[in-house]
């Protein structure tokens, strides 16, 4: 307990989307995870729409700062650093976290680290498994991205292996769920249909897995394609869709190729732990099928529990908390918010 | 006192600290596409400048806008989190208001910034301290006939001379300005100060999705 005492206390800012994260860790120990998010707003356009999001951060902020530090049941003065995502992300929400971040940091004149998404990501694990093993392969899919990542250091050294060369897994996800008529964000949905169905019923693609292709990159939008067309083949023949089938077939078909070919990167790189971030990192499916494949592997996988692997702030104070713990230089108040950040940057100073 | 003032719905980052009785400092950038970089710098500087610590602070004053979302947003979003941190008030100034305070001008006029996608945010004034009109959004040119030749304060009369051919100082607010008329509203009409909420006037662009796209091309 003393020793967790003697930890920094790290306030994380997370806004690049359309959920206004604030966490609270102290060490590697989660304080709190306070989550105000807009979806809601958007389920009727299909998908964010990047204003209403950040007019939604603008106006969650504050409330959510108080929550974290409610919960957490610390005050401000007790704060010892703060992180905010810097990118990437959706240009004008990052704003909204980064302004609010820099503010807090100058009224506590306590450092701000402007960090990575992705990496912020990766390092959360540490709240639920501890420390990250060096060198592990980090695969991360969500609504933005599908990569796979050699992650020697978390805090400086993260290396891409491969990416989604169209669609992110999650994106997929969201855009079948559209045709299927399920509504948005669409993982879960799919997730919770595919229950009930049959993952072989269908044979659909698996992209980017023949012997010329990339083998660490990933492509989606030719199997959202081919699920539309059978789905709209039996729509004009009258017949009934088989969703529960339609689902598993698909899901399996998205769950396979991120599976194989993180195992494959594992092996590739040596490593012997398996990191799975992002939205659909909560996919039932997908956690069931990595944990067989890297068990014959001898491949240990860690998944953290679903609301850590959907946006949240708790992620960004983690990330934060490593780099107060190793040391690192923090930003200065006047970083710039990237858009397009760049995996390897983990922090922008 | 010691009044934070800052406003950035406009191009221009302006930031300055008051004590009740002069501007101690200003700073003032003129970069639309760097708000959220400069706005905290500013902050930290005028501070330096004055030789004073966050928290001396006991107010934040900050332009509502109306201005382009993303910068105004910066500004209300600091302003919002800097009187949590430090326990104090923060009072909402519309920004078209700084502007005509600026003016020192006892006639009518108005008062037009820049809202791109070739509009102006825009308010009427009887002088100085008076708005006649709500702020709104507009194309130059309709504004134009209902002004009938009175100056124009402001960025878009610079923009658009032939629709606001009499244009008048400044072209954009300033933080000191922005100070000295809070403390006026402080003493004189503590009501009009709002707390900060943006002025969009602008709902955002969404479409609701019509019927599923066919990829099918048969
Ligand atoms: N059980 C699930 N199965 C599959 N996908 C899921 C599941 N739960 C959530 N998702 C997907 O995860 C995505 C949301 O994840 P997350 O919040 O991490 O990403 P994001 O904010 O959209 O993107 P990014 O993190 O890349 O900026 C959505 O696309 C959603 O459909
Ligand atoms: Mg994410």
């Amino acid at each position: 307990m003393t020793a967790l005492k003697d930890s920094p206390l790290v306030l994380g800012f997370e806004t690049s989307c359309d959920e206004t994260g604030v966490g609270i860790v102290r060490g590697n120990t989660l304080l709190a995870d306070a989550v105000a998010s807009s979806v809601d707003e958007h389920a009727r356009f299909g998908g964010v729409v990047p204003e209403v999001a950040s007019r939604a951060h603008l106006e969650a902020m504050v409330p959510t700062v108080q929550r974290a530090l409610a919960d957490a049941g610390v005050t401000l003065a007790d704060i010892d650093a703060i992180a905010v995502t810097a990118g990437p992300g959706l240009a004008g929400a990052l704003l909204v976290g980064a302004a609010a971040a820099k503010a807090y940091a100058l009224a506590l004149d306590k450092p701000i680290y402007g960090v990575n998404h992705l990496a912020a990501h990766i390092c959360v694990d540490q709240l639920e498994h501890g420390p990250l093993p060096e060198g592990c392969v980090a695969m991360l899919v969500s609504g933005g991205h599908s990569s796979l990542l050699f992650v020697p250091d978390v805090t400086g050294d993260v290396q891409p292996l491969g990416q989604t060369i169209d669609d992110a897994a999650g994106e997929a996800f969201d855009k079948v769920a559209r045709v299927l008529g399920l509504g948005f964000p669409g993982g879960p949905l799919i997730d919770k249909a595919a229950r009930e169905g049959d993952p072989e019923a269908i044979a659909f693609p698996r992209g980017l897995t023949g012997p010329r292709d990339a083998p660490l990159d990933f492509s989606f939008s030719g199997l959202k394609t081919s699920v539309a067309r059978w789905v709209e083949r039996r729509e004009r023949a009258g017949e009934k869709i088989p969703l529960a089938d339609v689902a598993a077939s698909f899901q399996e078909a998205v769950v396979d190729v991120l599976t194989r070919k993180a195992i494959l990167a594992c092996k590739e790189n040596g490593a012997d732990h398996l990191l799975i971030g992002g939205g659909v990192a909560a996919n039932s499916r997908l956690r069931v099928l990595a944990e067989e494949r890297a068990t014959k592997a001898g491949i240990r996988v860690r998944v953290p529990r679903p609301n850590l692997c959907t946006d949240n702030g708790a992620m960004v104070a983690a990330l934060g908390s490593e780099l107060v713990r190793r040391g690192r230089a923090p930003s200065h108040l006047d970083f710039p918010s990237d858009s397009s950040q760049s995996v390897v940057d983990v922090v922008v100073r | 006192m010691l009044l934070l003032a800052f406003d950035t719905a406009t191009p221009a980052i302006t930031v300055a600290l008051h004590d009740g009785t002069h501007v101690l400092a200003e700073s003032t950038t003129v970069d639309a596409r760097r708000t959220g970089e400069l706005l905290a710098p500013g902050i930290t500087a005028v501070l330096t400048a004055a030789g004073r610590k966050p928290g001396e602070l006991t107010g934040v004053a900050v332009g509502v806008g109306p201005g382009p979302f993303t910068g105004l947003r910066v500004g209300l979003v600091t302003a919002r989190a800097l009187g949590d941190a430090l326990g104090i008030p923060i009072h909402g100034v519309c920004t078209l208001d700084v502007v005509a305070y600026q003016t020192k001008t006892e006639e009518p006029f108005a008062v037009a910034t820049d809202a791109r996608r070739k509009e102006v945010y825009w308010a009427q004034y009887t002088d100085r301290f008076t708005r006649s009109t709500e702020p709104d959004v507009a194309h130059p040119s309709l504004i134009s006939e209902r002004l009938t030749g009175l100056p124009v304060a402001g960025e878009g009369a610079v923009l658009y001379p032939e629709a606001f051919p009499k244009a008048i100082g400044p072209r954009h607010p300033s933080a000191g300005a922005l100070a000295e008329l809070t403390i006026r509203r402080l003493q004189s009409d503590p009501d009009s100060l709002m707390f900060p909420e943006p002025l969009y006037l602008r709902r955002p662009d969404a479409v609701e999705p019509g019927t599923r796209k066919r990829v099918s091309t048969s």
